[in-house]
């Protein structure tokens, strides 16, 4: 069998990763495009083996501003994969279209996936898909992910296509032009023909970039400056007879192209019941004056869902469960005759702390549900139209929204998503200001202090956690507002889509990779974090092991630091040393306090030290692999120093604040 | 008359899309063409950004950036309920 590359894109919200999952199942993994931090997700076609599919970002149209479109470009162009599989939402036909006819002028063997073929039926429309085949000369086939509808098919026409077949051997469509634009599209594509074959473009799509105004495009073909100026001349000649600007010319192309081919091919009957009952949910979801209650309500009851008493029956239960075979190993061990050094190492230290850290999977997973949910039904997309206003307040946009909202599952892929925002300012302000929202790993030391502290509030303290958080964020954005970052948010251009259920697949192949991850990093950093500590815990300077953890090698150096905390009400090594080691992973923070506090948390902290200690937290700085992240999206380390002592400052005036307000009580 | 000063409920036909760089290119990619039909559909609860439906989808985008975009009210479109 020939191995193939198929490349998936399509724009956002069209259905792409449930397609990716119906086709790869669960034979994917994910890593990132080389040299920048877009998300690629890679897998294999369980019927075919011999295919590879590769999920591109989603995206509107191949313009050069924003990294997700010139990552699909560049991996279009340079990787010349065998198929571009082109999806389609049938629902929303037009807009989608759009991508498809600058996907076409790159001139690679294309397939067209039209998505959501089910509800176009079922609403009465129809599709005349030999027709839509017969105008753009590429395979189209009409699908329905969600349903895993019309997949085999898919898959025969992609091996048609990377055969090199087409549509009952018609040619390929080039052309979407028509008068001035297409005098002026000619003129180029023939001038520079030469060049962009040398630079591996395809010839018409390098000349509708230049037409359009594309810089990148513009220094990668290399013209001499009679060339640029013959094109200057062409094109304004072409915005001359048309009365209009070149960059409104080819979208106005496009789109009258679109609405012809529409015209002929589709007929619909009537508005869909989908998007009727969309403007029925948003008459509640984004209604002027429900809206916000509704969006403190949904995150509410969210979180009482993960931490409320359901949550915790599961993670009770699992976590007795993790004690019972931890105590089976200890017993084990102590059979087998392995002396009392190399069972405290396995049992007090590695067991105990990787063994902490994985009851909260339920935990995890839970709130991974919902966010995954509230995400694919489109309820985000609201959240950020109803919040724009109040983002903007303190300089950012709705957009900076989703990796905020990333940040309550895991600060690393919110810094990733800022990658998203199209100007400099805003990403870094984002990086600065994601990190102070809670991410999932501080769960466990939340739930740890509030069972030990707080049992009978342990909801409320939860909410004041989480929303602690984003108040901490809010007035730090009003202060880097008016100091470092003046200037503008980005632009806030953005679909509300309309709100679908997720498939089941979908929403556990999401839950499985969050899972995975969560599993991997606490049998890798976490239990070697576990192992450093317990050295450090359990022998002193001379590496003897000490049965007193205040003599240990921790100890002296917590107790070095620990007076900074004296205004915390947590100044002692115990503490500091759990903090340090929350460095590595934040539910190290637990599993430390498990190793160097054998008798609990309950005598060591006050109901206000810990309200302190939480606090602290909450806000300093992030896990050692979000800094690392952070270092690669501001690009200098200058700037990540700034922002660890940043948010390690902001954390230390708070929970200070935090102690003396709980102690006047 | 601009798309910023249309309320909710009234429709129009784009006479022009100002603006300059990344945020003209991306309202022209959205399908904001001259030409195209838009209805404002509501407006966010803090006063911004608006919603728009065109081309058979919703679309939200703020006030600023709409004032950029020239409009052709449809007489009488404003005797639409406002879709709130």
């Amino acid at each position: 069998m020939t191995r193939r590359l198929i490349a998936l894109a399509g724009n956002q919200n069209c259905g792409k990763t449930t397609l990716f999952n119906q086709l790869t199942g669960s034979n994917q993994h994910v890593g990132n495009f080389p040299g920048v931090t877009v998300e690629k997700k890679e897998g294999t076609v369980k019927q075919k083996p011999a295919m590879t599919v590769v999920d591109l970002p989603g995206i509107y149209s191949l313009s050069p501003y924003t990294a997700e479109e010139v990552v699909t470009r560049d991996f279009l162009v340079r990787e010349r994969p065998d198929v571009v599989l082109d999806i389609v939402d049938a629902t929303n036909i037009e807009r989608n279209m759009y991508l498809t006819l600058q996907l076409m002028t790159l001139d690679l063997p294309m397939v067209i996936a039209l998505n959501m073929m089910d509800e176009v039926r079922s609403n009465g429309g129809t599709i005349d898909i030999k027709e839509m085949e017969r105008e753009l000369g590429v395979f189209v086939v009409p699908i329905s992910a969600n349903k895993g509808e019309g997949i085999e098919e898919l898959i025969e026409r992609l091996e048609d296509a990377a055969a090199g077949k087409t549509p009952e051997g018609g040619p390929r469509r080039v052309d979407f032009c028509a008068g001035p634009v297409h005098k002026a599209l000619h003129a180029i594509t023939h001038l520079v023909e030469d060049g962009a074959r040398r630079a591996g473009y395809a010839p018409r799509f390098a000349a509708t970039k230049l037409v359009e105004g594309d810089p990148p495009m513009e220094s990668a073909l290399g013209l001499s400056a009679a060339q640029r100026d013959i094109v200057a001349r062409i094109i304004r000649e072409m915005e001359a007879e048309l009365g209009t600007d070149r960059e409104a010319a080819i979208a106005d192309m496009r789109y009258v192209f679109i609405e012809s081919l529409v015209r002929r091919s589709v007929t619909k009957d009537g508005e869909s019941r989908e998007a009727a009952r969309s403007v029925a949910i948003d008459r509640i979801l984004t209604h002027p004056v429900l809206a916000i209650p509704v969006f403190v309500g949904v995150m509410s009851l969210v979180f009482w869902f993960t931490f409320g008493p359901i949550g915790s029956a599961v993670s009770d239960l699992f976590a007795a469960g993790i004690d019972w075979l931890i105590g089976l190993a200890g017993s084990g061990l102590a059979r087998a005759g392995v002396s009392e050094w190399m069972r405290s190492l396995v049992v007090d230290g590695a067991l105990a702390g990787v063994g902490s850290v994985l009851s909260f999977l339920p935990v995890i997973a839970i709130l991974f549900f919902f966010l995954s949910l509230l995400e694919d039904t489109g309820y985000m997309a609201r959240a950020a139209f109803v919040l724009d206003a109040l983002l903007r307040k303190i300089g950012l946009s709705g957009r900076s929204f989703v990796p905020m909202l990333v940040g309550f599952g895991c600060t690393v892929p919110a810094i990733m998503a800022t990658r998203t925002l199209s100007s400099a300012r805003d990403r870094r302000m984002t990086i600065l200001l994601a990190p102070f929202m809670s991410c999932s790993a501080k769960v466990p030391v939340y739930a740890v202090f509030v069972a030990a502290f707080f049992p009978r509030h342990g909801a409320l303290v939860m909410t004041a956690l989480y929303f602690g958080g984003v108040v901490v964020a809010i007035l730090s954005g009003l202060v880097l507002r008016r100091t470092l970052f003046r200037g503008n948010p980005v632009p806030f251009v953005l679909e509300l889509p309309v709100y679908r259920m997720p498939s089941a697949k979908t929403v556990i192949l999401h839950l499985r990779e969050k899972v995975m991850d969560f599993v991997y990093r606490a049998f890798t950093i976490i239990f070697i974090g576990s192992l450093v500590v317990w050295f450090l815990t359990s022998l002193d300077w001379t590496f003897s092991m000490v049965d007193d953890g205040s003599r240990s090698i921790l100890a002296s150096i917590g107790s070095l630091i620990a007076p900074i905390f004296t205004l915390q009400g947590f100044a002692h090594w115990e503490s500091v040393a759990a903090l340090v080691s929350g460095f590595t992973a934040k539910e190290a923070v637990i599993s430390t306090l498990s190793v160097v506090l054998p008798l609990g948390i309950e005598n060591y902290f006050t109901q206000a030290s810990a309200a302190a200690f939480l606090t602290f937290t909450l806000l300093y700085t992030p896990c050692v692999a979000a800094v690392a992240a952070m270092r690669r999206e501001l690009g200098t380390i200058r700037w990540t120093v700034a922002a660890v002592l940043f948010q390690t400052g902001v954390a230390w005036l708070a929970s200070a604040a935090v102690y003396q307000v709980a102690a006047l009580f | 008359m601009n798309l910023a000063n249309m309320k909710p409920g009234e429709s129009g036909t784009i006479l022009t899309v100002g603006g300059a760089g990344a945020l003209r290119r991306r309202l022209l990619d959205m399908g904001l063409t001259p030409g195209t039909r838009v209805s404002v559909r509501k407006i966010a609860p803090f006063g911004d950004p608006i919603e728009l439906t065109l081309r058979g989808y919703e679309l939200t985008l703020r006030g600023e950036d709409a004032a950029n975009i020239s409009m052709r009210i449809e007489a009488g479109s404003s005797v639409e309920r406002p879709a709130i």
